[in-house]
């Protein structure tokens, strides 16, 4: 996976490099040999040719530190992006960010799990993993925008709700279990994006809305692999046959009926190419958006219910 | 010469094990306060000690045959089962899993939801089923929930959820993670109907069912010492590399940082419930 990504990345920087060369026949006979080998080497990574990433290939990939986070999703998708911080009760919470921001020119709201790069800012972010009082900013920012009858774009990135003694004390519980019932009950529009890591409650807990979309490699699931093997298997041994078994990628969940469309990422995946990735989703967040202004306030909170009504298979 | 001499008249002695007062099975030491126990007067206390007040856990039909007038009840969707949906298989098969549960249990699935009155009030109560694969909620778990949310919305009567899981169950995937939400926005409506819920947060409520309903009542209440959280305490031990203090994340601690309205005895409980039920009295018109 790796070596081919390599190539893939050598070949284009050669392409460019002969494209900012003044053109002549044998250079543009090259560079379509180029191309073209170009274009095999990403169909190997590309699910359609090659057997396809099989489900922990795809949490991997999902978890890669060059995939595009909330913040660079937010940044070449929106303008004017001006963040809200604190949850009024306790404290600032940075691994969730929540904010205004302009879409096609239009203000909406935009709240998202964000994960850091390097050490330092994975700290600051805590991984990825929110606190309390993050759900609780989230909840506080989309109820400023359903008062002023603002759309709300949510971003899923998180390996799940933080686990510690002081997210309990505060009830990380009460703050996912508050935010689903009350997510159900907004009356603009909201679309949910899963980018990454789709973990558990911790994601669900700004998961709930008239669109649920995922990035081709992103994941959904009740639990990591490794915690489930953990405990089905009693050691972490067994991740790769518990990601299959736990069908937590986006063609599973979409199969499952559990998401409504599959957002595809460039070839060679959304860390390839974070332009290219954020024009395909800014594409669909628009066409949905479009789509739920059509109908009213109170018939998009019914089909909303009915859509997560219909979950479950027994 | 010894001063009681065994008689040698003495014909046919019972035999020794006959001799021994059969006291196995009968007593059991406390898991609270290591006293020995008689079971007998443990069940009339419905399984609290009556020495420490350590409260046992208790079956569904336990439950809901002390709570309810008469211990009467009458069970809805009783035949609702899991269909395997992502046919899982770890050490051993879900479907087998399925199997083996029920015949140790003789429950079709981990919640139970019934009408039934309580106080002579009409009520509907899901009461779920820890020895049940752990009381996890999957499809059925979240189906039948759900439909109890909704009978008590279109009938008007108060409803009662007793919550006793490990969490979300794995062996459905995100199925059982999508049933927090289904079974949130139904609160939703029904919270915005007006028709009370009480949460009775039981031993052990942890993961999905405390994120989602458990949380969620209009008074959320547990029995004393039970354990409830968001993650286990394994789970948070690993993560933080320290040992977990004392009492952490028992009802006790719940209350005391805010997150419960009350802790209620095992005794009190039905006398609690009617009581709050007037109260909260369902709006009519």
């Amino acid at each position: 996976m790796s070596d081919l990504e390599r190539s893939i990345a050598d070949l284009k920087e050669r392409i460019e490099e002969f494209q900012a060369l003044p053109p002549s026949q044998d250079q543009q006979a090259e560079l379509r040999g180029m191309r073209q080998t170009l274009e095999q080497l990403r169909r190997r990574v590309d699910t359609n040719q090659q057997k396809p990433l099989d489900a922990w290939e795809r949490t991997l990939l999902a978890r890669h530190d060059q995939r595009p986070y909330t913040l660079d999703m937010i940044n070449l998708i929106f303008r004017n992006f001006s963040e809200i911080h604190g949850d009024r009760r306790y404290r600032d919470d940075p691994a969730m960010i929540c904010g205004f921001a302009m879409f096609d020119g239009k203000p909406i709201v935009v709240v998202g799990q964000q994960k850091g790069r390097n050490m330092k800012q994975r700290i600051f972010r805590n991984y990825g993993m929110p606190k309390p009082e993050g759900y609780r900013k989230a909840i506080r920012v989309m109820k400023l925008g359903d008062k002023f009858g603002l759309p709300i774009l949510t971003l899923i990135d998180t390996p799940g709700a933080y686990p510690g003694i002081g997210a309990e004390e505060r009830g990380q519980a009460e703050a996912i279990a508050y935010n689903l019932r009350e997510m159900a009950k907004l009356s603009v529009p909201v679309i949910i994006t899963v980018l990454g890591e789709g973990g558990s409650g911790g994601a669900l807990g700004i998961g709930v809305g008239d669109r649920v979309l995922m990035l081709e490699n992103a994941t959904y699931s009740v639990i990591t692999p490794e915690s489930c093997s953990a405990i089905l298997w009693k050691d972490q041994l067994h991740a790769r046959e518990a990601a299959n078994g736990l069908r937590l990628s986006a063609q599973d969940l979409l199969d499952l009926q559990l998401i409504d469309e599959i957002v595809m990422e460039p070839c060679g995946g959304a860390h390839t190419n974070h332009q290219e990735t954020a024009n395909i989703l800014a594409d669909r967040l628009r066409f949905h958006l479009a789509e739920l202004e059509k109908t009213s306030p109170q018939e998009r909170t019914n089909l909303r219910y009915e859509k997560f009504r219909r979950m479950g298979a027994y | 010469m010894t001063w009681f001499r065994k008689e040698k008249g003495i014909q046919n002695p019972t035999p020794s094990e006959e001799r021994r007062v059969k006291t196995e099975g009968l007593f059991l030491k406390c898991e609270g306060c290591k006293a020995i126990v008689w079971k007998k007067d443990l069940e009339t206390n419905l399984q609290v000690c009556p020495k420490c007040g350590h409260h046992y856990r208790i079956s569904a039909r336990q439950r809901l045959q002390w709570l309810l007038d008469n211990g009467c009840y009458e069970e809805l969707d009783a035949d609702m089962r899991s269909s395997d949906p992502l046919h899982f298989v770890d050490t051993k098969s879900y479907r087998d899993r399925l199997a083996v549960t029920e015949q140790q249990t003789g429950e079709k699935e981990a919640v139970i939801h019934v009408r039934g009155r309580l106080g002579e009030m009409p009520i509907v109560v899901a009461a779920m089923e820890y020895s049940f694969i752990g009381g996890s909620m999957g499809s059925v778990v979240g189906e039948k929930i759900t439909r109890a949310i909704e009978t008590a919305r279109a009938q008007r009567w108060p409803l009662v959820i007793i919550a006793a899981s490990g969490g979300a169950r794995m062996m459905e995937g995100a199925l059982s993670l999508m049933q927090m939400a289904k079974i949130s926005a139904s609160l939703a409506f029904l919270d915005q109907s007006a028709v009370p819920y009480i949460s009775v947060l039981t031993d052990p409520t942890t993961g999905g069912v405390t994120a989602s309903f458990a949380m969620l009542g209009d008074l959320n209440i547990a029995e004393p010492k039970a354990l409830i959280g968001f993650a286990g305490p394994r789970v948070i031990e690993q993560t933080i590399r320290q040992k977990l203090p004392q009492g952490f994340q028992r009802a006790e601690f719940l209350l005391e940082h805010g997150m419960l309205d009350a802790v209620v005895p095992r005794k009190e409980m039905r006398d609690y419930l009617i009581q709050a039920l007037k109260f909260l009295r369902v709006r009519t018109g």
